[in-house]
């Protein structure tokens, strides 16, 4: 396989005023895995999606062996030998596995009709080539992800990829799976593929990375070698010495507020969700759930709240019964929520910031008066969260969409700090938002478990989890699979993450630490 | 669309701050105020070239048009002219006209707003139709067959439409919420349920009147007839569809109600996060927006027609979606459609009678400057210097699975 | 409209068999009363059967001969019974979740040979006009529902096939009338159906319109353009423009002496053969060829597509521009097919029939097909009750197919899935 050769240079993308990718260049060498670096938003994938060419960049040129080539499209780039496994998976959930790899270069036998025998045929030689085990008539969406990842990667291969992009391959993935696609990579590397292996974790970027660089805002800041020691490359991404841990003194916890036993949640394609549940929160403490992303942590939170039905188990805050009643029942008595998806459930995003910040009160007094809305008091609400909260917006009557992702989830968690508060939940809080609102989300937090709220925190970030638990519980296929405190070792963590008991986890973590078991 | 997704990580990054700036400044309304302007125009174009192509002298001439080419073009011109000025003095060109032009924008302004409330609350009500049948049966029952005193007979009768429009509305709202059962199929079979219903309904002897072999009923009573103006056409009911835009725009804009049906409107998941049902809120927009298509029904009944016959509806329950369509959703935009709407309607009907040029035309305009306002990219095209609209001017894009 | 992404969902474990999802239970519980509803109905109707026989006329237009008589009242229960096992059945799990299709399937012929058995006790039913006349109704339904199943499988919503149909009926008359050639009349119709879709698409995939909207806009277009092309040139003239040649029947060798059902369906016009063979077609290029995989990836997940290299866009412009074919060729039915004269508004919401039979049949051509028939023969049946009289008004049995639809999508037989990008305009950058 003819290797390549592949240079950026000064590619230049803007979204309206924002400049997402400023004059970038970059080399990528053959043979090479080629680690590209940056915080959440700081431009990579809108770097790699020019290459892929499903964005056209503003300005500059890609070089391909020296020659400037055009990718006007993603036919161009697989044309040209690049192929990319997405973030979000590009592959057709009803089609089978063999449909999925040959969409776009089908195989047919006369007059347009799909020869699949081939198709399954390729699919089997590729899969036994690099050691996957998938079954070709096998529907996507009946298969684990971790396969999924792998149909994506037999399906760039298949179109004789030579560079392959592989977007935070490993964010849906255990660390188990994470040590196997590092060796699957490995080996594509020693065949001749180069990789960009895009990341903002930094442990994975030093496990396999032959070259770095680093992406911040839209720039490169930088590049490194991969004995550069993490501090040293989280400093180069955030661009100052990060400290995520959060000023807070040890939880006082009072009595027990929420309690939850035997939740049991079965997802609309009948597959169970959580399974067996049992937790306890009290007050005053933050409990964190941790675990790699679809164990079911977002529809334990779900539950808590109501909005997803449960199958067996109960649910009780103070003592009081919650089980079975309506969100609004349960907001109502004092839960407060902030959904791991902003956009999509915690914001109305053509509301202004002011009915933004009384979305769940609005029918109440002082909001609500009768069937009447007061406008005045909703305003007069807005001045004072967006000055409390030091939410940055030109004017209350702005649509909260218009406001940057950090300014957005403090909108979120502005509102539901409002209302007292016994219990407040909190998913994936800090994801995709910029290092200074992190650290006033953190600090918000504590200071309301400092007011005695009982606080659930869920997030897949260990540096999350360890800068806010004050205990640990580790979900994995569904179930709680251990509660520990906050200062077990992350080998430990990784370990339950992966399915292995606390017990377990000990005596394995000590014995043979993995590569990444502590992602 | 809810699945149990994370949010992306990294996300291509949306602008901060407001979309570009329309470069004439102009507020958001004027600039749609001068699309849906030019939307017409071009409306009349297309009109204009249906006319000359179905215009006997235009014909006869164009049969010599090498010779005299300038005899084809004059008498296009003379056509055209001709029509359009019988549209336009049919429309407005006298008191009469414009009470005619009232009486037909009417029903269309309820219904235009029926589906302009439920649209707000993100559904879509391609059922006004068989609302307003119903509610015209509901009312049209109470007006000719109950005897009750002068104002209170009107105003039961009318309160009948509504629970009439209001029940045909509300039944999509209970299956949406329920069972997820997409209004717009519901609405669309509905539509042909109510229909079926009323023309069974006019064989029965309560609602056939006597002596009568055709599809027609008792004329209602007049304690439950709306006051007419003069000797117009023109009745009360305008009023009434003046009364109910304010109503919508107050529950739309100040009502806690109208908060959350706007609210699940725009994301029905943060709405359900945020305690509200989403459910309920479907159920209370079809309901008032039922009850909205029923009112046209009574005015159409009550007002207008008098008897209820199987045409009662004619095509207002789809008229009014383009209505309300033109009108973008909002109260005034929607009563501003209805009355243009009207006007082409009572203009046409004079057209037809003084230049033989079918009524048929204004259905066509009428389809032709809704089709150019929802898609401004088009018109812009077209009349390039029109400003831009600030934001996405597009109307919410669902399919089936939202 | 957010962006449609697979969720990756690591590591579920299915649910043990004992345990059901909520939501499954629900359906199986909604339906289960349904479906006991109606087979009480069925027996109460077997139960209050006159004596006698129900005689079934077995050739169209013989009264005398190669008739077939049952018990009536026996019949019925018999029929009866059956439908309360196969709802019981349901309601019971009994079954394997696979198999409950089948049971509703069981049910609905039994409700129907209960309720024949009830409404021709004592008296002759004309069988055999029944089915000739579930395939007249059915032919266009069929076709539009066809062309609805191509735009919305590449993930356009077609709610204008109705406004496909008169433009079609309308062309189709026309050009009739005018060459005097059903060829020519059935090009015509087709090519104008592929103009309306050409409106469709233009508006739908380069505009964004939202495609409920414009389905709308574009059906009182259609039947304004054609009510106005009516009014000026086919009233004035009618003998020369509005007499099209209906077409005749050509019978097959061989299969159309099949007893019974030869007649039926091998007697028939070309359009209804064509009809036929639009069915397997629409069926295999869209699951067999490289052109159905292509349409059927932009309808799920265009940006998958994409990312391989599939121009999206042009998928669904071809996609929705063959549909136009169809629907217009279904639209040729109404006048050279069947009633042999235009006038205004004459699909008289059969457009919107179709939309149903598309829903109903789950997106897929065959169970489309199978929907049309249903509602062909839920209209048949309404005309043939009043030559037989029944204490039935005609009315309510035409709102059947409308009926059944919104019991359809209310999630009565099962969760009915549309193409996930349905409806969803595909945007770039």
């Amino acid at each position: 396989m003819a290797r390549m050769h592949l240079e950026l240079s000064g590619l230049t993308k803007s979204f309206g005023s924002l400049v997402a990718n400023d004059h970038i260049d970059l080399v990528i060498e053959p043979g090479q895995i080629h680690c590209l670096l940056g915080e959440n938003g700081a431009g990579k994938s809108t770097l790699m999606n020019m290459l892929y060419g499903l964005l056209q960049p503003d300005a500059g040129e890609i070089l391909i062996d020296g020659e400037k080539v055009a990718i006007h499209s993603p036919s161009d780039a697989i044309a040209q030998g690049i192929g990319m496994v997405h973030q979000h998976f590009m592959l057709v959930p009803v089609f089978t596995v063999a449909e999925n790899i040959m969409l776009g270069r089908e195989y047919t036998r006369a007059v347009g009709v799909l020869d699949r025998k081939k198709a399954d045929a390729l699919v089997t030689e590729l899969s036994e080539r690099y050691g996957f085990e998938v079954d070709p008539e096998a529907l996507v969406e009946d298969i684990p992800v971790g396969v999924q990842q792998r149909v994506e990667i037999i399906k760039a291969l298949a179109n004789n990829a030579r560079v392959l992009i592989l977007d935070e391959p490993t964010a849906v993935l255990t660390p188990a799976e994470i040590d196997e696609l590092i060796a699957v990579m490995r080996q594509l590397k020693e065949n001749g593929t180069s990789i960009v292996f895009i990341t903002h974790k930094l442990k994975e970027v030093k496990a396999i990375a032959d070259t770095i660089t680093v992406i911040r805002r839209g720039k490169v800041v930088g590049s490194a070698e991969p004995s550069a020691t993490e501090e040293e490359l989280a400093e180069l991404m955030v661009g100052r010495a990060v400290d995520l841990v959060v000023d807070k003194d040890p939880a006082t916890p009072g009595d027990t507020v929420l309690r939850v036993e035997g939740l049991t949640v079965i997802d609309e394609r009948g597959f169970t969700a959580v399974d067996g549940v049992d937790l306890e929160v009290r007050a005053g403490e933050i409990l964190a759930v941790a675990g790699v992303q679809g164990n079911g942590q977002t529809e334990l939170a779900e539950a808590l709240l109501g909005l997803t039905p449960i199958a067996a188990g109960r649910i009780s805050l103070d003592g009081n019964d919650l089980t079975g009643r309506t969100t609004r029942d349960r907001l109502d008595a004092g839960i407060g929520y902030i959904p791991e998806d902003r956009a999509h459930d915690g914001f109305v995003g053509s509301f202004s910031v002011a009915e933004n910040l009384v979305l769940d009160m609005a029918r109440r007094a002082p909001f609500g008066k009768g069937l009447s809305l007061r406008t005045d008091e909703i305003e007069k609400n807005a001045q004072e969260r967006v000055e409390e909260f030091d939410i940055r917006t030109q004017s209350t009557d702005l649509a909260v969409s218009s406001l940057s992702g950090g300014n957005q989830q403090k909108v979120v968690l502005a509102r539901e700090l409002s209302r007292p508060l016994k219990l407040l939940v909190a998913s994936q809080p800090t994801r995709g938002v910029d290092v200074g609102s992190i650290e006033f989300l953190h600090t918000r937090m504590v200071k309301e478990r400092d007011n005695g709220t009982a606080v659930l925190i869920v997030s897949t970030e260990l540096d999350e989890i360890a800068a806010l638990a004050d205990r640990v519980a580790v979900m994995y296929r569904g179930k709680v699979v251990g509660v520990v405190p906050a200062d077990t070792p992350r080998d430990e963590l990784g370990l339950m993450m992966a399915g292995a008991s606390k017990s377990e986890a000990e005596v394995v973590a000590t014995e043979n630490p993995t590569t990444l078991g502590t992602i | 669309m809810s699945n149990d997704t994370a949010t992306e990580p990294e996300q291509t990054p949306v602008p901060a701050g407001p979309a570009k700036e329309s470069g004439s400044g102009l507020p958001n309304w004027a600039v749609q105020g001068l699309v849906s302007l030019s939307a017409i125009v071009l409306a009349l174009v297309v009109g204009a070239i249906l006319i000359i192509i179905g215009d006997d002298d235009v014909t006869a001439a164009a049969g010599y048009f090498g010779a005299a080419p300038m005899d084809t073009i004059s008498a296009a011109l003379t056509a055209v002219g001709e029509a359009y000025k019988a549209l336009f003095l049919g429309a407005v060109g006298g008191v009469d006209q414009i009470a005619e032009s009232l009486t037909q924008a009417t029903p269309l302004i309820c219904g235009g707003l029926a589906v302009s409330l439920a649209f707000r609350a993100g559904l879509f009500n391609i059922g006004a139709q068989g609302q307003l049948i119903i509610g015209a049966i509901f009312a049209s029952y109470v007006g000719f067959t109950w005897d009750l005193p002068p104002g209170l007979h009107l105003l039961v009768a009318v309160i009948a439409g509504l629970i009439g429009g209001a029940l045909w509305g509300g039944v999509v709202g209970v299956l949406k919420a329920r069972t997820g059962a997409h209004e717009v199929i519901v609405t669309i079979m509905l539509n042909y349920v109510a229909i079926y219903l009323l023309v069974w309904l006019l064989t029965t002897t309560t609602f056939k009147r006597p002596g009568r072999d055709d599809p027609i009923s008792p004329i209602v009573k007049p304690n439950a007839q709306f006051p007419q103006f003069g000797d117009t056409r023109l009745h009360a009911g305008f009023l009434l569809a003046l009364l109910a835009a304010v109503f919508v725009w107050w529950l739309l804009n100040r009502s806690t109600v109208g908060f959350e049906l706007r609210a699940v409107g725009a994301n029905a998941d943060a709405s359900r996060t945020a305690g509200m049902s989403v459910g309920r809120a479907y159920v209370i927009a079809m309901v008032i927006a039922g009850a909205l298509a029923g009112l046209a029904g009574s005015q159409q009944v009550l007002g207008t027609d008098l008897p209820l016959t199987d045409g009662v509806a004619a095509t207002i329950g789809f008229d009014a979606i383009t209505v309300a369509l033109l009108g973008r959703g909002t109260p005034l935009g929607t009563v501003l459609a209805g009355l243009l709407f009207g006007a082409l309607n009572a203009g046409g009907l004079q057209m037809q009678l003084q230049t033989q040029t079918p009524l048929t035309l204004t259905t066509v305009l009428q389809a032709v400057i809704v089709l150019f306002v929802a898609a401004p990219a088009l018109v812009r095209s077209i009349f390039p210097f029109l400003p831009k609209e600030r934001g996405a001017g597009a109307v919410l894009a669902k399919g089936w699975n939202g | 409209m957010s962006e449609t992404t697979t969720t990756p969902d690591t590591v579920r474990v299915p649910a043990p068999a004992a345990i059901e999802a909520p939501a499954d239970r629900t359906r199986r519980l909604r339906v289960g009363s349904l479906m006991l509803v109606f087979a009480l109905i069925g027996l109460l109707l077997a139960i209050f059967t006159n004596g006698g026989k129900a005689t079934f006329q077995l050739v169209s237009g013989d009264l005398q001969n190669n008739l077939f008589g049952v018990p009536a009242q026996a019949t019925a229960l018999i029929l009866g019974i059956l439908g309360v096992i196969a709802a019981g059945a349901y309601v019971l799990r009994r079954v394997p979740q696979s198999y409950s299709g089948y049971l509703a399937t069981l049910l609905g012929i039994c409700f129907i040979g209960s309720f024949l058995c009830w409404a021709a006790a004592g008296k002759t039913f004309p069988l055999a006009n029944q089915f000739q006349g579930t395939l007249n109704f059915a032919t266009p339904l069929i076709l539009g529902a066809l062309a609805g199943v191509l735009c919305e499988r590449a993930g356009v919503i077609n709610i204008a096939i109705e406004g496909q149909f008169l433009v079609g009926a309308f062309t189709a008359a026309v050009v009739s009338s005018t060459t005097g050639s059903s060829a020519a009349a059935l090009i015509a119709a087709a090519l104008t159906g592929v103009l309306m879709a050409a409106l469709l698409a233009v508006f739908s995939i380069k505009y964004l319109v939202n495609q409920v909207v414009l389905g709308v806009v574009l059906v009182v277009f259609a039947s304004g353009i054609t009510g106005y092309l009516f009014d000026q040139f086919l009233q004035e003239d009618a003998a020369n423009m509005n007499t099209p040649d209906v077409l005749s029947a050509v019978k097959i060798p061989l299969l159309g002496d099949i007893p019974f059902f030869g007649p039926i369906l091998f007697n028939q016009t070309i359009l209804v053969y064509l009809t036929y063979i639009a069915v397997a077609v629409v069926t295999f290029v869209l699951f067999e060829t490289r052109w159905g995989l292509r349409v059927r990836s932009v309808g799920e997940h265009p940006k998958a597509a994409d990312t391989v290299g599939i121009r999206v866009k042009r998928v669904r412009y071809s996609a929705v521009l063959w549909a136009g074919v169809l629907a217009g060729l279904g639209g040729a039915f109404f006048t050279v097919g069947y009633a042999g004269s235009f006038s205004k508004d004459m699909t008289a919401g059969n457009g919107f029939i179709a939309l149903a039979a598309l829903i109903m049949g789950r997106w897929n051509p065959i169970g489309a097909m199978v929907a049309a028939l249903f509602f062909g023969f839920a209209t048949q049946l309404q005309s043939q009750l009043q030559i037989i009289q029944t204490p039935i008004p005609g009315e309510l049995l035409l709102m059947a197919p409308y009926l059944a639809t919104i019991i359809a999508v209310a999630g009565l037989v099962g969760r009915v899935r549309a193409p996930k990008a349905d409806g969803e305009p595909y945007v770039t950058e």
